[in-house]
């Protein structure tokens, strides 16, 4: 598949839309750019002027906390200007195109706009529209792609189990709506993980989701056996309806992560979810709060990885305009 | 007005080509072929073939023009001369023009556009339901009596099978075929095929069930109810099976495929090309040779064009918010010649399939290039190497597949009922 549009001529990032394309080297150098920044999370004064004088713009045509809080503390933590628009409160909703929106975006100068919208397809989309000097970060599109989470999970999982070679990693929930478990699952076998299993009924699983590099499993006991990392994703609540559940009480006796189902994973198995977290639902309490878990470094993480790929992007524009220019010359 | 072609070769009633030095055409028939028939002393107009192939003119069974209503998509002037730059002579016009062509007022309407245009004999299908809702019947009667000459559902599938006998029962009176693409509306939720790439990109997927239940359930209701059913624009290789069963049967069922399923596969869309958003959805490869070998074995009637002119808005989008469709009717003879070079699908086929085998489906007479026939051909080239340009192209629509790339084949000019409708030299 041609992902292309995201890179510069000599491979380097200037879009981030989807993990799709992107090799190891360059998954490896994310991972490695977010270690560094992870120390400046730690400091006094917790800013590198890396985007100084740039303005990024949050686009969030979908609700979000943790995702744009995130963004925008790195934004900030570069020293980029930060603005957040609210788009179900504004432009389109009276009538205005996405396109029109965009090129008015652009007459603002806009560096970079992180973009979260329920479209599949959307981050493509904005970076085929605009000019090719703003950097678009994806930030989740409809069932698509959530590569930032995805990253975040990854500088997780290699901070507590150093490398990937090996590992078993099993995603557990509804895979069939999960941008997050696309992106996770390319993240992984890029990566190196020995085996990457799914686990969900059938209504919750994507056709030849095998395609991707998972093994499917309908049942956790089988699943999770000899696992190293457990991922669990949020269960929307109008997955009730359409016929894709029963109740809340039944998917939480299958495929809800308790301690008993835990044991299964090996015992020094790390316990993971993107939040927010239906305690009850997809997850225990006391898996949640438990020693195993690491779903609040996750939130940490968000941080560091997001700075990673916003100066990263920045970067490969940056080398591209220089380009640009020797080529006008 | 009289016409004389001279120097080319054509495609004989029996499907070999025969060269010729002369055809004659007088008052929109052919009334000579070298020293068959009447000499003209003075045609009105001659036309050196150069060397080119004629062709009966190519009915197009599966056209979508949307006027009157979104005439910004692409207007009856120009699509009607797309179609003869296409080699298309008729055309079957899909009822989905806003208001709905569910009155006679509308069927008259298009007709009287596409009369004063005079390039290509346009063939209105009426709505199956008032306004395409699935509820009530729309006056068949008087749609026929303005000019209809079938029935079709547009892409408004009917969830009501109790509505869908109706009005396959209602179209049986009035001797109306039915024209029905078939979908599952309830399955079919998705805007691309369900398959690894709709996995891997998440986009929600269209299930071929969608299609096959649909296809069997009008089948079964073509068996109780009598009517001449074709089902139109089938993107599933599986469909081609139920197809043939019900033929063998001897029902009377034909079907046909359009142009971008023969051509195109999902993996055309990854990532995200809006172009290639379609309806039916863009299938497999496994669907898209077993649809070639439906129309080699005869159990697939006919080729349309599908033919949807979009203008750019309508494409620049988000993948699912993007209007489904593909200009391309004046595709059809340059996608011919590939399908021969790429999958052995003979050009003389493709040609039965918008032309003899076309007409079968909707009663029509057959058009060939004999003394005496109807003067509705179409000249092609077919050993030449071009690019395809925008600025070729006389659709107003932007949707145009694989521009810039190279073909060898293309319609050179046209006849509509005896007068030229197109000519590509002096692009008229």
């Amino acid at each position: 598949m041609n992902s292309n549009v995201q890179l510069t001529e000599s491979g380097s990032l200037k879009h981030f839309l989807t993990l799709d394309g992107l090799n190891k080297t360059l998954l490896t150098d994310i991972l490695d750019t977010a270690d560094s920044f992870i120390e400046v999370g730690e400091r006094n004064i917790r800013k590198v002027p890396l985007l100084r004088g740039k303005t990024v713009v949050n686009l969030f045509f979908e609700p979000s906390t943790r995702t744009r809080s995130t963004f925008e503390l790195a934004a900030k933590r570069l020293s980029a200007d930060v603005l957040n628009l609210d788009i179900s409160t504004s432009a389109t909703s009276k009538g205005e195109t996405l396109s029109d929106m965009l090129q008015n975006l652009e007459a603002m100068a806009s560096d970079m706009f992180v973009v979260r919208h329920s479209m599949s397809g959307a981050a493509h989309f904005i970076a085929e529209s605009v000019t090719p000097n703003v950097a678009i970060i994806n930030a989740g599109d409809g069932w698509h792609a959530h590569p930032t989470q995805a990253m975040l999970d990854m500088l997780t999982i290699r901070q507590r189990k150093t490398s990937f070679e090996g590992l078993k990693v099993a995603i557990i929930g509804d895979i069939l709506h999960s941008r997050v478990a696309r992106s996770q699952i390319r993240a992984l076998n890029t990566l190196g993980s020995e085996e990457v299993r799914v686990i969900a009924p059938n209504t919750l699983l994507p056709k030849n989701i095998d395609a991707l590099g998972a093994h499917v499993f309908n049942d956790m006991k089988a699943g999770l056996k000899d696992c190293d990392v457990v991922i669990m994703l949020r269960l929307q609540k109008e997955r009730m309806q359409g016929a894709l559940l029963p109740s809340e009480q039944e998917y939480f006796q299958q495929y809800g992560l308790n301690l008993e189902k835990l044991s299964y994973a090996k015992p020094d198995a790390i316990v993971m979810h993107p939040g927010p977290i239906n305690r009850g639902v997809e997850i225990a309490s006391d898996v949640a709060d438990g020693p195993q878990s690491v779903i609040l470094n996750q939130v940490t993480n968000g941080i560091a990885v997001r700075m990673a790929v916003m100066s990263m992007a920045m970067g490969g524009q940056n080398e591209q305009r220089t380009q640009q220019g020797e080529g006008a010359k | 007005m009289t016409i004389e072609i001279t120097n080319g070769v054509y495609l004989s009633s029996n499907g070999t080509w025969q060269t010729f030095e002369s055809i004659r055409i007088e008052n929109g028939v052919i009334v000579g072929i070298d020293s068959d028939g009447e000499m003209l002393n003075a045609p009105s107009q001659r036309i050196d073939a150069q060397g080119n192939k004629v062709i009966p003119g190519l009915i197009d069974l599966n056209v979508n023009i949307q006027e009157p209503g979104n005439s910004q998509n692409g207007s009856i002037s120009s699509e009607l001369a797309a179609a003869a730059a296409g080699g298309v002579t008729t055309l079957c016009y899909r009822p989905e023009t806003s208001p709905v062509n569910d009155t006679k007022a509308v069927t008259k309407l298009i007709l009287k556009s596409a009369e004063s245009s005079n390039r290509c004999t346009v063939l209105p299908l009426g709505a199956m339901t008032k306004n395409l809702e699935g509820q009530n019947l729309a006056s068949y009667a008087g749609l026929k009596d303005a000019g209809c000459i079938g029935i079709s559902n547009g892409f408004n599938a009917l969830s009501n099978l109790l509505v869908m006998q109706r009005c396959f029962e209602y179209a049986k009176t009035f001797d109306l075929p039915i024209l029905l693409n078939p979908i599952e509306p309830a399955l079919h939720q998705g805007c691309m095929h369900e398959g690894e790439v709709s996995t891997t990109i998440g986009l929600q997927g269209v299930p071929e069930s969608a299609e096959l239940i649909a296809v069997s359930q009008a089948i079964m209701l073509a068996k109780s109810t009598g009517v001449r059913l074709h089902l139109t624009q089938l993107s599933c290789g599986n469909s081609v099976a139920l197809i043939a069963q019900a033929k063998e049967e001897g029902l009377p069922i034909t079907a046909d495929v359009s142009l971008a399923n023969l051509l195109f596969t999902d993996h055309n869309v990854a990532p995200f090309n809006s172009l290639f958003h379609c309806m039916p959805p863009l299938r497999s490869e496994y669907d898209r040779k077993a649809l070639i070998e439906g129309l080699r074995t005869g159990a697939i009637d006919a080729i349309t064009s599908g033919h949807q002119p979009l203008e750019a808005a309508e494409k620049q989008k988000p993948f699912a918010e993007s209007a489904r469709g593909m200009s391309c009717i004046e595709l059809l003879i340059p996608v011919a010649k590939m399908l021969e070079e790429q999958d052995g699908l003979p050009l003389e086929t493709f040609i039965a399939c918008m032309t003899a085998r076309a007409a079968s489906v909707l009663g029509l007479t057959q058009p060939e290039v004999r003394v005496g026939a109807d003067a509705d051909l179409a000249i092609f080239a077919d050993q030449i190497d071009y690019p395809l340009d925008k600025d070729q192209c006389l659709t107003m629509g932007e949707n145009i597949p694989m521009l810039g790339e190279r073909f060898s084949a293309r319609v050179e000019l046209c006849v509509h009922r005896g007068s030229v409708s197109f000519d590509r030299s002096a692009s008229i």
